[in-house]
């Protein structure tokens, strides 16, 4: 039997005063209430592994895995960018690190301060009055942005754009099937990628609670007709969800700018590192409307003072629309959100300010242009749709998967294969570029597929 | 004496002076040379492009400056105990941080192609063998995000059984005791909530169960040990029950650190779990986050957990996507990888009797801590002298009876001593309650810190009870006002707000 551990201080020392107290002879005693069930647990060692061995095991099984970074060209996200060192030191203060939601805002106003300036910070970008901090990523803030729309109201029907993949359809489905809405897509023309809006008018009536849209698409196409959805949605009652990266907003309109009523991003391009997908960070916003404020999702944090107004303080504000309190009458069941992640990009936006949101984007924008450009003059099929990119681009290749597996031979990770979730998209790969990206670095791809059509 | 940091810290938009950055980003070298907001860039149709931004503008060292002193007026587990009920709040250990922050965790991709993932598959693959194994279910799905995903994911699933079996069924058993995610996570996955009430030895009334079951019952969410910290010593009868009337039996593992290594939900008759590793696995919380809620199953159910799941197939590790009963997805990626690697790392330092020891002295910290604070005045442990497991739900209801001092006024006064407060007002079932739960991580000595402070506090309740409305004087602010900051014309939600509706007084 287990006698000490560096993670149980009682465990040694205090064991027997303890028990003492308690009145028990022996820890058994706790536990005679539970059924004897005996059980082994077979797939964890028996005994605790030392520090140095955790470090050998799990990095040597890890070891296995490769980091490509900035030889990693594929599309639709998660997305390599440039994190500036800062952000890893400032996530991992213990302060930061191990608390939890601020429950007590007297000695929490740490986080409460960072997470108002995040909302603040995402308002400013999205063009909105309030956001929340957060939700667990896009995919899911727009299953909740359409509960939201269904809840004000009071509709049932919601729009969604054919071009999302079908990992976010299927997400979408679940959070709104359950409460019978019913979900259609609107079409993408397929010259230029944007949303066909004259199939978009034929969907509207007067039971649409929430028509989805997003520039740039999953397609990376920078999408000219936001407004004219927006206003679709207006002309019928409903209320307009408006999808940007973060990023392109440093040269783009934002939502608000449309016109949009609630706007939803993937967080991951600010200061996130993809982590195989796993460190997602869901963005939403609104309106200064109390209609959709009331109906908001997830943790609000709100500016106030101390009760004898000597001084301004943060708490959690409109907790009445949550789980804790609400329970099955709630907005929503998130509790634990993705708070860290918040921060990270809360210090990636104050690093950045202004100036250098707009040279990022300018230089993606950039970076895209010089690649579409570079493969036109290869020779090769690029790009599917005719409008302006931003990161990601749809190029016709033969077969996605066959290209792929040449370009890993030569250390990079090639298009996403759209087939798999656009049949009409066959032999179509979904690139992206970023800042990290060298013209240099973008050449040796270029080259690469090249070389592979041509079969050498 | 115990002072949190106090900074009249400004917000990051009042720091903001033009010309300031913060980090070095490089311009595009064609676009640089032209203003991108009067449609510099070719080819960008002017209508799609933005105006003028208001970010701050603000130089490295005062961004760091600022957040590492907000960083001081916060607390956390690594500045002293923290033992909010529910939330197991234990030690994370920094061994973990390292591992989880390795380029080979941080800088993969999921679209990069298997070959050069295995690692991290394997890494997912074991993890599930061992949560398996932990809790006695069949696979798990790392996918969702947190706990209360993971309910969902769970009444997806109980969803999807009951469809497919043809069985139109909408009414879900949730005891008043539950957490409010449990009702919250069933009302969107459709479900009616139907509620049983606690008996009066603090678990379950059997009788009452047996009159709410249907055959409309989709099933049960039983939080096992429940919320005031008591086992439901019936619960094998219970799932006998429930599964009699065809429904599920679904374990919130928000409380599995009451029994980890002494019992398996598997083994007590529950059919789906979900586990919170930011919670019993010592993963951080983060602030709020993230966190990740894996949701196993008995094998009944496998097939209609999200996909993808990992097989290990021909020697390799692979993603399989063609289960047609699956619910689908329930959110992007698959997992929260960085969390899910210190989850790992957590399991290999304790080792399956590392766990069961957890276990015992979480639960020996309980019930060291129950006993000595069941004798201060004021002060009682409603629902019977049963041991307590995990947590232990004290209420106050006597001393504000007696002297007008809430379960709040303690709460604030315990962080005026150094001592973060415990979940307060919670479970709905105790009145002016306040729910502890120490964790294996804390020591006898800042428990009997706990009890001595909560003795003093009575002592001060009884004589000069204004002293403890007027706490926390101790924190970096006093006690905040609830009202204006929820008050429709006081809001402010947002330096926009704030600049909107004139600068809050003070």
């Amino acid at each position: 039997m287990l006698k000490s551990h560096p993670y149980i201080p009682n465990a040694s020392s205090a064991l027997e005063e303890m028990l003492r107290d308690v009145g028990v002879s022996d820890v058994e005693e706790l536990f005679k209430d539970l059924p004897k069930l005996p059980f082994e647990i077979k797939e964890i060692p028996k005994e605790p592994m030392d520090e140095l061995s955790v470090e050998r095991e799990v990095m040597g099984g890890l070891s296995k895995n490769v980091v490509f970074r900035n030889r990693c060209f594929v599309g639709g996200g998660p997305w390599f960018h440039h994190i500036p060192s800062v952000i890893k030191h400032i996530i991992s203060r213990g302060e930061f690190l191990t608390s939890y939601t601020p429950y007590q805002a007297e000695v929490s106003q740490g986080v409460l301060q960072s997470l108002f300036e995040f909302q603040s910070m995402i308002c400013e970008l999205y063009d909105m009055e309030v956001a929340n901090a957060s939700m667990y990523d896009l995919p899911t803030s727009i299953g909740e942005a359409t509960l939201l729309c269904s809840r004000v109201t009071g509709r049932r029907k919601v729009i969604i754009p054919s071009s999302l993949p079908r990992e976010r359809k299927s997400v979408i489905a679940n959070y709104t099937q359950p409460q019978g809405l019913l979900v259609k897509e609107t079409p993408y023309s397929t010259e230029d990628g944007c949303l066909d809006q004259e199939r978009l008018k034929g969907l509207m009536d007067s039971d649409v609670a929430c028509v989805y849209a997003e520039s740039p698409s999953y397609f990376g196409i920078v999408d000219e007709g936001i407004k004219a959805a927006v206003d679709a949605a207006h002309d019928f009652g409903a209320l307009a969800v408006v999808g940007s990266d973060p990023l392109s907003l440093g040269v783009f309109k934002p939502p608000g700018e449309f016109g949009a009523d609630i706007a939803v991003g993937d967080g991951q391009p600010l200061g996130i590192s993809p982590g195989l997908g796993g460190n997602s960070l869901g963005i939403m916003a609104c309106r200064d409307d109390p209609r959709i404020i009331r109906q908001m999702p997830g943790r609000i944090v709100g500016l106030t003072q101390t009760k004898d107004g000597t001084k301004r303080g943060f708490v959690l504000a409109l907790s009445t629309r949550e789980q804790h309190i609400r329970r099955e009458k709630a907005t929503s069941n998130i509790c634990t959100n993705e708070t860290l992640l918040a921060l990270a990009a809360t210090v990636y936006m104050s690093l950045m300010g202004r100036d250098g949101m707009v040279r990022v984007a300018r230089t993606i924008l950039g970076n895209t242009k010089y690649t579409i450009d570079k493969l036109k003059r290869a020779g090769l099929a690029a790009p599917v749709f005719r409008g302006t990119n931003f990161r990601d681009f749809a190029v016709s290749l033969k077969n996605v998967d066959e290209i792929n597996k040449r370009l890993l031979k030569r250390r990079l990770v090639g298009g996403r294969d759209l087939s798999k979730d656009f049949p009409d998209l066959k032999g179509v790969g979904l690139f992206a570029v970023t800042e990290i990206h060298t013209r240099e670095e973008i050449d040796v791809l270029v080259s690469a597929l090249r070389e592979i059509a041509r079969g050498t | 004496m115990f002072r949190q940091a106090c900074f009249d810290e400004p917000l990051i938009f009042e720091m903001s002076r033009e010309g300031k950055v913060g980090v070095l980003i490089k311009d595009d070298p064609m676009s640089a040379k032209t203003d991108v907001r009067k449609g510099g860039i070719a080819e960008i149709p002017s209508g799609v492009l933005r105006g003028k931004l208001n970010l701050p503008e603000v130089s490295q060292i005062e961004v760091v400056r600022h957040f590492t002193r907000l960083s001081q007026m916060n607390w956390g587990i690594d500045l002293g105990p923290y033992p909010l009920g529910s939330c197991t709040m234990k030690y994370n250990p920094r061994v973990n941080e390292d591992l989880a922050w390795l380029d080979e965790v941080q800088q993969i991709h999921p679209e990069q192609g298997l070959d050069s993932i295995q690692g991290a598959l394997e890494l997912l693959y074991r993890l599930d063998r061992m949560l398996s194994s932990i809790t006695g279910m069949h696979k798990f799905t790392l996918q969702p995000a947190a706990g209360a995903q993971g309910e969902l994911t769970g009444c997806l699933i109980m969803r999807k059984y009951h469809e497919r079996k043809g069985d139109r069924r909408d009414e879900i058993i949730v005891p008043d005791s539950a957490h409010g995610t449990n009702p919250a996570s069933a009302a969107m996955a459709g479900f009616k909530v139907v509620e049983v009430r606690t008996g009066e030895d603090g678990c379950i009334d059997l009788e009452l169960l047996k009159g709410a079951v249907t055959n409309r019952t989709v099933g049960l969410m039983m939080t096992n040990p429940n919320t005031l910290g008591i086992f439901e010593k019936r619960v094998c009868e219970i799932a006998e029950v429930v599964h009699d009337a065809g429904g599920l039996m679904y374990y919130d593992g928000a409380n599995l650190q009451g029994i980890i290594g002494r019992a398996r939900p598997g083994d007590l008759g529950f059919d789906i779990v979900h586990l919170n590793l930011h919670k019993t696995f010592s993963t951080p919380h983060g602030g709020g986050g993230p966190g990740s809620g894996p949701v196993g199953v008995k094998e009944h159910l496998k097939d209609f957990l999200p996909v993808p799941t990992i097989i290990h197939k021909d020697g390799g590790y692979q993603l399989d996507w063609g289960k047609p009963e699956s619910i689908g997805k329930i959110r992007g990626g698959y997992g929260s990888f960085p969390i899910l690697v210190r989850a790992y790392a957590y399991l290999l330092s304790m080792g399956s009797e590392g766990l069961r020891l957890s276990c015992d002295i979480a639960v020996l910290n309980t019930n060291h801590f129950a006993k000595k604070v069941s004798g201060i005045k004021g002060f009682a442990i409603p629902f019977g002298g049963a041991f307590r497991k995990h947590e232990v739900v004290v209420s106050a209801e006597e001393m504000t009876k007696e002297t007008g001092v809430t379960a709040l006024d303690v709460a604030k006064a315990l962080l005026d001593r150094g001592l973060h407060s415990p979940t307060i007002y919670f479970p709905l079932i105790v009145k002016e309650a306040l729910m502890f739960e120490f964790t294996e991580t804390e020591t006898k000595e800042s428990i009997d810190a706990y009890v001595e402070a909560l003795r003093e506090i009575s002592e001060r309740a009884y004589t000069d009870p204004g002293i403890l409305r007027g706490a926390p004087t101790n924190a970096s602010v006093g006690r905040l006002d609830e009202v204006l900051a929820n008050h429709p014309r006081t809001m402010c939600l947002s330096y926009r707000m704030l600049s909107k509706r004139g600068k809050m007084q003070a």
